[in-house]
């Protein structure tokens, strides 16, 4: 029988092997955040299996890290499309443009917030400050990459960019 | 965002080389960890440098002001098993200072967590950081590499008896763990839910053991303070508010971005820096602290200094230095509803007062911006936000409360324009412009 590990691939087992490293040898939970990002990485979004699976491997009970998981806003829970785009719409952004930004992405995507478009390319989200309001408008591409400064022109680059 | 202009620059004399200037050979050029060499090598005890960051009278730079030096000398001396634990969590809306800190000088936030080690005991630190800065937590894990390979971190740091490590730890998403105690169940792998208090950090922290949490922008201030002197340091600023601090300015202005000017400096000296407002457009209302900070009317704005005294006299807070500047251009019920939103969507939902008043006053402020206001609804909104100050376990329900009220009580005639006549009193057209997204004259 396959171990339940091998749902992870090695390449993530030892990523995962690298954040555990960072904590005392008795607080392997810590790693929880790291790894399930490490998953979500992999996968696409969190199926309850890879939470599990990750949770296991951690020495956690499956609906500790499942907690963790649900808790947190940029886990995804349910299947995203190739790129998942969140855009800022809080005040500060809002003054300079993000709900503009958002309405515009929404638009030319005919899609919605929380919303995938038909072909599986673009999610869109709406997001809370990520701590970049000087750059507004600010868009986080795929949850790590963030875009500054996005006026029409720059976020028909980015779609464009996004094959 | 690059630097664009300051007065004594502390903290930003890294940043002038943008993206070029972070790497240790670049802090080392500068000075940098020439502080920590001076304490190991003259075996300064623990006594004299907690005094000399007293002196400072260095306050906290995460939001609450409290001093720095006082915090440390609360760690229990003898405990074997202490940590030392950075809040770069930043998720205040209006606040992007931390993010540029680590971005363009990691080795000074890395240096002053190291000295902050020694200064209380701890042999081990992590650095928490915001999950939407993921690019800035893959640089501070460089930074953090090349400060071991250089003997910095680790066992016996630079040949002496003292080792410190330290490891960087992400979020993903969530604005409750940048309260502190909400931060380390988060680092333990849980939800993150704050603990009530007492016992505090300094007591029950990390793991069950003593803890010292500071913000970035604070452990970054420490070898400046070292270098220095902690007098001169508090002669930069004024007093009871010593030394520079970083503040970054959103909104309507030219140019948004981070300022570092010496405390006391007035509200109207950081404005011009800043570009001055948006089109020449009048200023209309700043929040001075970040979004939970209660909303102060232009002329009062006027007349401030940026310190946490003159900004608390006006009746706000300086919290986390962050400057929201809004001009005539917006509407006061539609900027409220976003931020009250945002504390609805963001409440841990642990305390009654703060999960249901959080949503009670998104739903009011919402019927007040869609039309739907009641004649009633400005007294209802005071009573609910009555519930929640006070009675919770942590402050998000006096984040919420605040807002709310300031916006009630400096503007109410908006709002009570917006519940007789179910619409803005600023034209739609007028606010739709205000942000600038649009090119001038397209549809
Ligand atoms: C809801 C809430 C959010 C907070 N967010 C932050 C934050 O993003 N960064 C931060 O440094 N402090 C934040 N704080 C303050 C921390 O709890 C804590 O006071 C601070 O990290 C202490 O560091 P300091 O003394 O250096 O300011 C927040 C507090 C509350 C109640
Ligand atoms: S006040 Fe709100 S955010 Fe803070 S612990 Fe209570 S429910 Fe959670
Ligand atoms: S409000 Fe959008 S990044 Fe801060």
């Amino acid at each position: 029988m396959n171990n339940q590990y091998d749902m992870l691939s090695p390449e993530a087992l030892r990523k995962i092997d690298r954040e555990v490293a960072k904590y005392p040898a008795d607080q392997k939970q810590s790693a929880v955040m790291a790894a399930l990002v490490i998953a979500q990485d992999e996968k696409g979004w969190l199926p309850k299996e890879t939470i599990a699976a990750v949770a296991s491997y951690l020495g956690m009970a499956p609906i500790a890290a499942y907690e963790v998981a649900s808790f947190y806003n940029m886990y995804d829970l349910q299947p995203v499309g190739k790129y998942k785009l969140t855009v800022c719409t809080n005040l500060p952004c809002a003054l300079s443009g993000g709900v503009h930004a958002a309405d515009y992405v929404k638009e030319k995507l005919g899609i919605d917030f929380n919303e995938t478009t038909a072909d599986g390319k673009f999610t869109l989200k709406e997001g809370e400050c990520m701590g970049a309001c000087g750059d507004a408008p600010v868009m986080l591409v795929n949850n790590k990459r963030m875009c500054s400064f996005m006026l029409p022109e720059q976020i028909d680059k980015l779609l464009a960019e996004c094959e | 965002m690059a630097l664009i202009a300051t007065i004594n620059p502390l903290l930003t004399t890294g940043w002038f080389k943008g993206d070029a200037g972070w790497s240790l050979k670049d802090y080392e050029a500068r000075g940098g960890y020439a502080q920590l060499k001076r304490i190991l090598s003259t075996k300064m005890t623990q006594d004299d440098l907690i005094a000399e960051v007293k002196k400072s009278v260095l306050r906290g730079r995460g939001g609450a002001g409290f001093p720095t030096g006082l915090k440390w000398s609360f760690m229990p001396k003898a405990a074997p098993e202490k940590y030392v634990v950075c809040n770069t969590d930043e998720g205040e809306p209006g606040t992007f200072k931390d993010r540029d800190l680590m971005r363009f000088d990691p080795h000074s936030v890395i240096e002053g967590m190291i000295i902050a080690g020694y200064a209380v005991g701890a042999k081990l630190g992590y650095n928490y950081i915001h999950g939407e800065i993921f690019e800035i937590y893959q640089r501070f894990e460089e930074a953090l590499d090349q400060a071991r390979a250089a003997g910095y971190l680790g066992n016996n740091i630079l040949g002496s008896d003292f080792s410190f490590d330290l490891f960087a730890h992400h979020g993903w998403g969530a604005y409750i763990c940048g309260e502190e105690t909400g931060l380390l169940e988060s680092i333990e792998g849980k939800k993150g839910q704050p603990r009530y208090k007492p016992p505090f950090p300094a007591n029950f922290g990390l793991y069950g053991k003593p803890t010292t949490i500071n913000n970035t922008e604070t452990f970054a201030a420490i070898p400046f303070i070292l270098g220095m002197g902690g007098e001169a340091y508090l002669n930069l600023g004024k007093p009871n508010n010593g030394g520079t601090k970083l503040f970054s300015v959103s909104g309507h202005v030219n140019r948004p971005g981070n300022y570092e000017v010496p405390m006391g400096t007035p509200f109207a000296k950081l404005l011009e820096m800043a570009g001055g407002m948006r089109g020449g457009r009048k200023l209309k209302a700043v929040i001075p602290g970040g979004s939970s900070a209660p909303v102060l009317p232009a002329d009062v704005m006027m007349d401030c200094t940026m310190d946490y005294d003159s900004i608390a006299k006006a009746g706000s807070m300086l919290g986390s230095g962050a400057v929201i500047v809004m001009d005539e251009t917006v509407c006061m019920v539609k900027a409220l509803e976003r931020l009250s939103y945002f504390y609805y969507e963001e409440s841990c939902g642990q305390c009654t007062p703060c999960r249901e008043g959080s949503g009670w006053l998104y739903r009011v402020v919402h019927r007040i911006e869609h039309g739907e206001g009641r004649a009633e609804d400005l007294d209802l909104l005071n009573r609910v936000t009555d519930n929640m100050m006070g009675k919770t376990i942590c402050a998000l329900a006096d984040a919420a409360a605040f807002p709310v009220r300031s916006f009630i009580k400096h503007f109410k005639s908006e709002f009570e324009y917006h519940i007789e006549n179910k619409k803005c009193l600023v034209d739609p057209e007028i606010q739709r412009a205000g942000s600038g997204f649009f090119k001038v004259g397209a549809a």
